[in-house]
């Protein structure tokens, strides 16, 4: 422990000045660029940060995200008391390590993977999707490698094939390891992956197709079950045995409580892994995901490092090495502290209180409704009438009344859609959700008052459309296209912020 | 919110967790349960269970911090549910983590202007850190080998056996072959001039690492830098450097700012340091810096450009806490250079005592040295009755957890005890763990009794000896027997 500098500031030594906001700690700039020379006494270092923080969003009013927000204080508790251990040192702490196992055999039990009665499903514990992503990813890639090699043929050209609402770890998983991403385009209407198209992109380079259950733009469930009909055909066919991947980061944890009779997971024969996101519907604070394969056969074992600490052995496969233990049990905690009757009464309160507010919405009369009803619980509309205002004014507008509601653009080929989510976690009540609706209410009467800001961009553009022939005159949804690409611009990118 | 299930006739008289029937269902392994539970059952039952596991501050096995001041705490609990990876939702957070990318690059000596943005990122520990740089070198190196039209489907990594198991990983998952230097009895670290040999036309970079794993050293990088120099000029390939200093990152710069390992050396392209180390945060932090914008090729990076500021990302990991990148910050200006500079001689200090009383003690030789991470790292002189894996056994039953390893290969042979010095690992603590050293040495001489014997004189001489310390029975030898007593009681109570 450091003993707090014995050099003294005139401040400090004034004992009537013991006050954090009294001492020069406050006047002084904060360090930004380089390390300061001196230490700060830990109350000040403490007050300085903690108010900067204040400027953060709320993290329980971000509903542009799917990540959990509030946990039990009993279940803070143990996270407190869990902070100090590496969750690596799996020698040190057996304990946790087992708790992962459990929590490893439980989700796969959850995904009905064909594992026998007391025999350890595999699978991993990560810090998130993108992690099991990639693990599951390389999986993939190792195995047919190891195919290609084994027939004598080219190995050095895999691709994937998904969708192109797929959410942006599946397009680092592909440039990092050097796998070609296939996507399936969208349609105006069609917002997820077309299984029928999906699997005529299959070629023999293909490792694997990856489903969403769960899309991040509208939440809906792909057809995981007519991809597997398709592909079973498609690789009789063929013979190329191409596998199936679901990226379940956030349907994994609402599927089999609200849609149990829904068959997408290890129930289809050919899906080999799955993933699910422990801190969005998993009810834990950021910081844990799972993957899990089918069997042992599709995990290579070369991808496996074996840490052999004074005798036991312990298979490990992820990328991060060091990390925190505390998400783990915390995931334990909540699966024993809701068990299935708890998880299903929160999915079914999240679902409820998704369709209050459609209700509302839609009694309004100005937007759209894009999300469906089956799916993770979240609300995507879009406005009805584009031409005076955009969802993104109405985003602006909700956060000035302290709501952060993200406005999006579609993937291609919907870009001229943009929408309004709203994502219903744990923590958003029946309350809350009255709230929201009454302040979208108020905001959209608030635009209707103020002067179009587009308007005058749309009156540019047909300024300068009537300039040019007749020939060129743009149709409506041309102007409709260039319009929500000027906003585009202005929050370019924002593909990274949808989580 | 869920409500728990109505309590049964019974539980509504017996309140208290230990008398529901709770404590006497087991808990699920397999199959998620149907039925919920109160509260405080879950807590009481994952907190007993935890209890069996090692308690932190005494795993000297880690570098990994184990204590941090209770302001730490609230801020780190107050941010536990910010997910780091909405920039948009809290740019507070997110200049927090560019600060700390600032600070630590200038640190390091990076060619950084002053008010300018150094390259870098935070990321969830040196492994991802790692991966992220060899990514860096692997796609700057086959788009130089495109450019040139050559081949650049096998690229290689030179790097010292005595590498810590995530350059396996990287080599492994990347496709990149490594090349490793084999250490020798007595040199246990990366040999310059043997890596430059290894390193042709597909090496990607050289890593060096600046706190080896095995013993705390740090490798000469500057001579590895006027090598590899010279052999570029001569071969044309401009092959770079990364230094690996996860743990060495935050100690060289205040115990040894004379040493030219970071930046400061022209072919040191990339340096990563563990935040979670001698950084003074909890598990879950590490960093890693560029030296300027050139050496992180533009399409790894994905762009986030929100009212106007454009935000790079170049990371494996999505959704995390920020709760770490705050605690960093918070050490970074809670402390300050002198604050880690006092600590950092604090924890020297402590290892110098330790390593004191070891050599005193005769018994053993010291592998690491004292220019270093501070890491006590010891082998017994002599094996033959017992060996060091022993000696770390019976420190477990006293509460220490203190591993043994053989060394790298080719030095497998040779078997190290190492103790690592945190900063929490006080001056008490280092004397209690020599006087539970000397009282392990104790048992296993009774267990064991030693032949020293080397010529005739010398047994006889030996034979005296024993008999003298025989008949004088000391108060120290009293206080060892209790000592011995309640630590076959222990033993006896957790076997049963």
């Amino acid at each position: 422990m450091v003993i707090t500098s014995t050099v003294t500031h005139p401040d400090e030594q004034r004992e009537s000045l013991c006050s954090t906001f009294a001492s020069r700690y406050v006047r002084d700039p904060i360090p930004r660029f380089k390390m300061p020379e001196n230490s700060t006494p830990k109350d000040a270092a403490y007050q300085i940060i903690n108010d900067e923080l204040m400027l953060d969003g709320t993290p329980r009013l971000n509903l542009a995200s799917f990540v959990t927000t509030w946990m039990e204080p009993e279940c803070e508790k143990l996270i407190m008391a869990s902070l100090n251990k590496n969750y690596v040192d799996m020698d040190e702490y057996p304990v946790t390590t087992e708790l992962q196992n459990r929590c490893v055999n439980i989700i796969a039990n959850l995904f009905h993977a064909p594992i026998n009665e007391d025999e350890t499903a595999v699978g991993v514990g990560t810090v998130g999707s993108s992690e099991a992503i990639m693990l599951a990813g390389l999986a993939f890639k190792r195995k047919w490698q190891t195919k290609r090699k084994a027939e004598g043929k080219p190995y050095d050209k895999p691709n994937i094939v998904t969708g192109a609402n797929v959410q942006v770890c599946w397009e680092k998983f592909a440039r990092y390891f050097e796998v070609e991403l296939k996507e399936v385009k969208l349609t105006d209407g069609y917002y997820v992956m077309d299984p029928v198209k999906a699997v005529e992109m299959v070629d023999e380079n293909t490792i694997c197709v990856a489903a969403i259950l769960g899309s991040t733009m509208t939440g809906e469930f792909e057809d995981v079950k007519l991809l597997n009909e398709l592909l079973t055909k498609k690789n009789s066919e063929t013979g190329w045995d191409t596998p199936i991947h679901v990226d379940a980061a956030s349907g994994g944890f609402i599927a089999p409580f609200l849609y149990p009779d829904l068959e997408w997971d290890f129930r289809l024969p050919l899906v080999k892994s799955i993933n699910v996101s422990g801190h969005k519907y998993g009810l834990v604070y950021p910081g844990v995901g799972w993957v899990v394969w089918r069997s042992k056969d599709d995990l290579p074992d070369e991808l496996v490092f074996h840490i052999n600490y004074l005798g036991s052995d312990q298979p490990t496969f992820t990328l991060n090495f060091s990390k925190g233990s505390s998400q783990i049990i915390a995931q334990y905690y909540q699966f024993i502290r809701l068990g299935f009757e708890g998880y299903k009464k929160i999915m079914e309160n999240c679902m409820e209180n998704t369709r209050i507010l459609k209700e509302r919405l839609e009694r309004t009369g100005r937007f759209n409704i894009i999300s469906k009803d089956i799916g993770v619980p979240l609300l995507a509309f879009s406005l009805k009438d584009n031409s005076q205002h955009t969802v993104f004014e109405i985003s602006d507008q909700l956060r000035k009344f302290g709501w952060i509601v993200p406005a999006y653009t579609m993937p291609p080929d919907a870009e001229h859609v943009a929408v309004l989510r709203v994502v219903i976690r744990e923590d958003f009540s029946r309350s809350l959700a009255e709230r929201l609706a009454h302040d979208i209410e108020k905001a959209v009467k608030l635009l209707d008052i103020l002067p179009s800001a587009l308007s005058t961009r749309a009156a540019h553009v047909t300024a300068i459309t009537s300039e040019t022939s007749e020939k060129d005159k743009k149709s409506a949804l041309e102007i409709q296209k260039e319009v929500a690409l000027y906003w585009k611009r202005l929050v370019d990118g924002k593909k990274l912020g949808a989580c | 919110m869920v409500f728990p299930k109505p309590p049964s006739e019974s539980d509504l008289f017996l309140h208290s967790n230990f008398a529901s029937r709770y404590v006497t269902d087991s808990l699920p392994r397999w199959c998620m349960p149907e039925n919920s539970m109160p509260k405080e059952a879950a807590y009481q039952n994952i907190h007993d269970e935890l209890q069996l596991d090692a308690i932190p501050k005494l795993n000297l096995a880690s570098f990994v911090t184990t204590s941090m001041e209770e302001e730490c705490n609230k801020l780190i609990m107050e941010s536990i549910n910010k997910n780091y990876v909405d920039m948009d939702e809290y740019p507070a957070t997110t200049d927090l983590h560019n600060r700390c990318v600032n600070m630590i690059a200038r640190l390091f000596h990076a060619e950084v202007g002053e008010n300018e943005n150094a390259i870098g990122a935070g990321t969830v520990g040196s492994s991802e850190a790692i991966m992220l740089a060899g990514l860096a070198f692997k796609k700057k190196w086959q788009n130089k080998r495109k450019a040139e039209g050559k081949p650049y489907d096998k690229p290689n990594l030179v790097t010292g056996s005595n590498v810590q198991v995530c350059w396996e990983k990287f080599a492994r998952y990347f496709e990149v072959e490594l090349r490793e230097v084999e250490v020798r009895e007595g040199y246990y670290v990366m040999d310059p001039a043997k890596a430059v040999e290894l390193v042709d036309e597909n090496t990607i970079c050289v890593a060096a690492i600046l706190g080896s794993t095995y013993n705390g050293e740090f490798e000469d990088v500057k001579l590895l830098n006027d090598l590899l120099l010279e052999k570029n000029k001569q071969t044309g390939w401009d092959t770079p450097i990364h230094v690996d200093a996860a743990s060495g990152g935050f100690i060289a710069p205040f115990l040894y700012p004379e040493l030219e390992w970071d930046f400061r050396l022209p072919l040191v392209k990339s340096i990563n340091v563990s935040g979670h180390k001698y950084g003074l945060v909890y598990a879950g932090i590490g960093w890693v810096i560029w030296r300027t914008k050139d050496d992180l090729p533009e399409d790894l990076v994905f762009h986030i450009n929100y009212l106007g500021a454009d935000q790079p990302t170049f990371t494996l990991n999505f959704s995390k806490g920020s709760s770490q990148i705050i605690a960093q910050y918070y050490q970074l200006i809670r402390f300050g250079q002198e604050g880690y500079r006092s600590i950092m001689e604090n924890c020297r200090e402590n290892a110098m005592v330790l390593k004191e009383h070891l050599e005193k003690s005769g018994r053993f030789h010291i592998v690491s040295k004292d220019e270093g991470v501070p890491v006590v790292a010891f082998s017994l002189k002599d094996r033959r009755e017992f060996d060091e894996y022993k000696i770390s056994e019976m420190l477990r039953r006293h509460g220490w957890i203190v591993p043994a390893y053989p060394m790298p290969p080719a030095a497998q042979h040779i078997n190290v005890l190492r103790v690592v010095i945190r900063a929490e690992f006080s001056r008490t603590l280092a004397e209690r763990l020599v006087f539970d050293i000397h009282n392990v040495l104790h048992e296993l001489e009774k267990e064991h009794p030693r032949k020293v014997i080397k010529n005739i004189e010398e047994e006889n001489k030996g034979l005296v000896d024993n008999i003298g310390v025989n008949n004088t029975h000391t108060a120290l030898d009293a206080h060892r027997e209790i000592i011995a007593q309640e630590s076959n009681k222990r033993q006896k109570i957790m076997a049963a």
